[in-house]
């Protein structure tokens, strides 16, 4: 008799929205086609999930939408391989599956009373914009809230709509920067690389959460100014994106160290990752 | 339990196993196909193997299969429908005879890995279906290092029956649990009940080379080691070490079929492929095959003790005995115990 | 074997070569590979009937290549022949490689393409007995019965790539069975995925197999993978009249188009 329940059956998803965010990036807005499942469902800021395109096969992204709005699930994802150019040419109405919430989260509960700097590059907002809205939903927790997101180019920045809505807001703080070349004539943002925009910020690192996602070179060059701002290791969070298949720590593939990224992370603190091999 | 311990002819032993197939199990018994030992389904019981050391595959096949389906889709009508084959699994109740103890407490933990946390019904289902009947060691060679490992050759972890081979052709044996007592009690007069013997001077004595606690306090500092590029010169990067190891779990998940109807299957994958880690940027963590090398065993002997406070290996040598560049593990372990030594002598 | 040594020795002091790759003694009387880069460590080769592997894989493996070339192998005539190939190939040139063979109880080394290509035309290469047998016994068999037994013989392939990964002509960055963009090659190891698997193999080695056996001698499970390989290699010599790894410069038999093309099926 069966008394374990097979964790590898996804949930299935209506795709009731999709909006296309920059060239090969698309975000879906999902939502459960069986309501009491959607109804029991809940996850927390920083978790993620296996989405599939049934016979092409699963693909793993943050959940980019905020547990504190339980009416959809919103995935972001750039079109790379086999499943996200499967995902890419889904329509709205289309079902696809959905595993999860997996993973450890940001522990936002921690942070009450202090402040936040969210660091994103490109791609990499997605992870944050969950936590972001999070923390704006809970505004009163938190002391000031700054966002910094980079992208290649103008067109590579995601959630447009939001970032208008972000920088017009009173009680948040959004700098906006495309790496040199990759700004339109119309750009009113900043001009150059993330790092050397932390760097000429200089933002606090009293009582200041840093909290950092992108592509590993960025996160390579931001580490170190933020060390020198005075931020500790422990302050600073970001999440390891190993390449995953079962989400539930069993498959293997996403072992480094002592660590499997799905189960013991994704989110890790700075401090964290100096402890681990650099299988990343 | 009537009798916990027994006697029984390899005769009539034979003939308990011939029964236990009349009655409708599963037997699954060490064969020969050419030159290699297979564990297969058995249906004459003189084709099963006696005197050997080790069989070439491990059984683990038998509750991790190579590729198993865990679920059909079927799109029809803008609908999609699941087939959930964990649902659909109906393991026919298995005899698994003849394995050497070092495989019955690879298979318990290994059933112990994937029960752990979400769990897993299709490993579940199958291994409560099993029975497993050991026959301890009278011989091994220089590839076996179980006891460096903290296994011993009459080990009864794992086991539901473990048998040794004594005098006049007969066999001393344990019952070990419920399922054990089970077997027994259907073999009925064929076990003659036993004071409980000695039995230790039919066992093979094996040589401790190392213990676990060295080899894992040694890898706890060992990660950027020289010595993990100079051993794995000779690798060739397949994956018959992990394919063949009892203990190696890793599995990928790959679906096949078409968007309107397909299935989704689980199959053995290994670390020491280039591919495992490769993300789809092209970025890799491990590209090149000393790192490959280098995981496989920190993750055996370092990370899964300090997870779970066990070794992930258990000393069978299957992954030497085989390997075509004959990386040799056993002597791997013992290089790495004593260059970490060399190591702390130098500071 | 001291000839082998006194070699060795003047290629590394002379600093001729980066590595030797050579076969040492291994685990239980079996030889292994060996990559010789000091004086020292010369004793370490033997040479003698054990001595069968085909070295030449380690001339694709970066780790190795990276000492950099030019680069010894002990090689066995099936060694030499898969080295031309290679460079016939393109994936080595004439000078990369310092052959080590045995001629007439001597050690002779081979650098130039005349001597590489006059020592494989002469040496040809000595199957394992076990290759004959098995290729006589498949050619009396029907094709129902061969189908069986390759049915039988392939239901033990658990995909491990052991037969690719002993291949030194198996040098692709990228396999057709890892490209899943389309899904050429099903990843599982079940009937059709196997099946899949070893044909595409054996249609990839055709006419470039050099018969050296040692995809069969890695099987962990003891498949006679190699007689696929060597078979088609037979085809495509009867068809074309081809046979790999006598020429530095032969064009690959089966994916060379010629405008004066006998056959009609092409144009």
């Amino acid at each position: 008799m069966m008394s374990t329940k097979n964790v590898y059956k996804p949930y299935l998803m209506r795709i009731v929205k999709i909006i296309d965010e920059a060239p090969g990036v698309k975000t879906f807005r999902l939502q459960f086609l069986n309501e009491e499942e959607g109804k029991s469902f809940t996850f927390k800021a920083g978790q993620f999930a296996e989405y599939s395109v049934f016979g092409e096969g699963e693909s793993t992204f943050c959940i980019a939408s905020s547990p504190t709005r339980r009416e959809f699930i919103e995935c972001t994802f750039r079109q790379t391989g086999r499943v996200t150019k499967a995902l890419a040419q889904k329509e709205e109405g289309d079902i696809i599956g959905f595993r999860g919430p997996y993973g450890n989260v940001f522990p936002i509960d921690e942070w009450k009373g202090k402040n936040l700097l969210f660091i994103a590059g490109g791609i990499a907002l997605p992870p944050m914009r969950c936590v972001i809205w999070n923390a704006l939903d809970l505004r009163d927790w938190f002391e000031n809230i700054t966002v910094i997101y980079g992208a290649r180019s103008v067109a590579d920045l995601v959630y447009k709509y939001e970032l208008t809505e972000w920088s017009q807001r009173t009680d948040m703080k959004l700098i906006t920067t495309v790496d040199p070349g990759g700004e339109t004539p119309d750009w009113n943002g900043r001009v150059g690389f993330v790092p050397t925009i932390v760097e000429q910020e200089e933002p606090s690192s009293t009582n200041t959460i840093a909290i950092v996602c992108g592509p590993p070179i960025m996160i390579k060059y931001t580490f170190p100014v933020l060390e020198k701002l005075g931020f500790t290791p422990n302050a600073i969070f970001t999440t390891l994106e190993n390449r995953m298949k079962c989400g539930v720590g069993k498959c293997g593939r996403c072992n480094v160290g002592p660590v499997y990224v799905c189960k013991d992370g994704p989110v890790f603190t700075y401090e964290q990752l100096l402890a681990l091999p650099a299988e990343y | 339990m009537s009798h916990r311990t027994f006697t029984i002819t390899h005769e009539n032993l034979l003939d308990v196993l011939t029964n236990t197939i009349a009655v409708g199990n599963r037997l699954v018994a060490p064969v020969r196909r050419g030159k290699k030992l297979f564990f297969r389904d058995v249906q004459e019981v003189q084709s099963i193997v006696f005197d050997f050391i080790q069989s070439d595959e491990s059984p683990k096949d038998l509750v991790f299969p190579r590729v198993e389906p865990m679920l059909a889709h079927e799109y029809n009508a803008g609908n999609v429908y699941l087939i959930d084959f964990a649902e659909k699994l109906q393991p026919l109740p298995t005899i698994l005879f003849g394995t050497r103890p070092c495989d019955a407490v690879a298979l318990s933990l290994l059933i112990e890995f994937f029960n752990e946390g979400v769990g897993d019904p299709f490993v579940e289902q199958r291994a409560e279906n099993l029975t497993i009947i050991s026959i301890a060691c009278t011989r091994a060679d220089s590839y076996c290092f179980c006891t460096s490992v903290g296994v011993s050759p009459n080990d009864s972890r794992g086991s539901d029956v473990l048998l040794t081979p004594i005098d006049n052709d007969q066999y001393y044996g344990i019952v070990l649990t419920e399922k054990g007592n089970a077997f027994v009690k259907k073999g009925g007069d064929n076990f003659i009940p036993s004071e409980p013997k000695d039995v230790a001077q039919y066992i093979v004595t094996l040589r401790e080379e190392f213990t676990p606690q060295e080899i894992t306090q040694r890898l706890a500092n060992a990660f950027n080691h020289p010595l993990w590029m100079d051993a794995s010169l000779r690798c060739i990067g397949c994956g018959t070490c992990t394919y063949v190891c009892p203990l190696c779990s890793c599995f990928d998940i790959q679906d096949e079929g078409t968007q309107t109807k397909g299935v989704r299957l689980r199959c053995w994958d290994s670390c020491g492929f280039s591919l495992f880690t490769l993300h789809t940027s092209g970025h890799n963590p491990r590209h090149i095959q000393s790192e490959r090398w280098r995981q496989r065993v920190m993750h055996k002997f370092s990370y899964i003790p300090q997870n779970r406070n066990l070794l992930g290996c258990v000393g069978c040598g299957r992954c030497s005995r085989l390997c075509p560049a004959d990386m040799n593990l056993k002597e791997h372990l013992c290089t790495i115990t004593k260059e970490m030594t060399e190591v702390k002598a130098d500071r | 074997m001291k000839q082998l040594h006194e070699r060795a020795h003047e290629l590394l002091e002379q600093k001729a070569v980066s590595v030797i790759i050579g076969y040492g003694e291994g685990t239980e009387g079996r030889v292994r590979p060996v990559f010789i880069r000091t004086l020292e460590a010369v004793r370490l080769l033997v040479w003698d009937d054990r001595c069968r592997v085909n070295l030449a894989v380690y001339l694709n493996k970066p780790e190795i290549r990276k000492f950099g070339f030019p680069i010894a192998v002990v090689s066995t005539p099936a060694t030499v022949r898969t080295i031309v190939q290679l460079i016939a190939e393109h994936q080595l040139s004439i000078g990369d490689v310092v052959v080590l063979v045995r001629e007439n109880d001597t050690v002779r080394a081979l650098i130039q393409k005349e001597d590489l290509e006059q020592y494989a035309r002469n040496n040809p290469v000595i199957f394992p007995p076990f290759v004959i047998e098995e290729i006589e016994l498949l050619k009396k068999m029907s094709i129902e019965e061969r189908f069986t037994y390759w049915q039988e013989e392939l239901a033990k392939c658990f995909k491990c790539y052991a037969c690719r990964a002993a291949c030194p002509l198996c040098y692709c960055e990228k396999c057709i069975t890892d490209v899943n963009q389309p899904q050429w090659v099903c990843v599982a190891p079940h009937p059709v995925g196997v099946f899949e698997w070893h044909i595409n193999r054996a249609m990839h080695l055709a006419g470039r197999c050099i018969e050296c056996g040692s995809c069969t001698i890695a099987c962990p499970v003891g498949i006679p993978i190699a007689l696929l390989t060597i078979e088609a290699t037979r085809v495509v010599k009867e068809e074309f009249a081809f046979t790999p790894g006598i020429d530095c410069n032969a064009p690959s038999a089966l994916s060379t188009f010629r405008v004066d093309d006998k056959e009609t099926f092409i144009r």
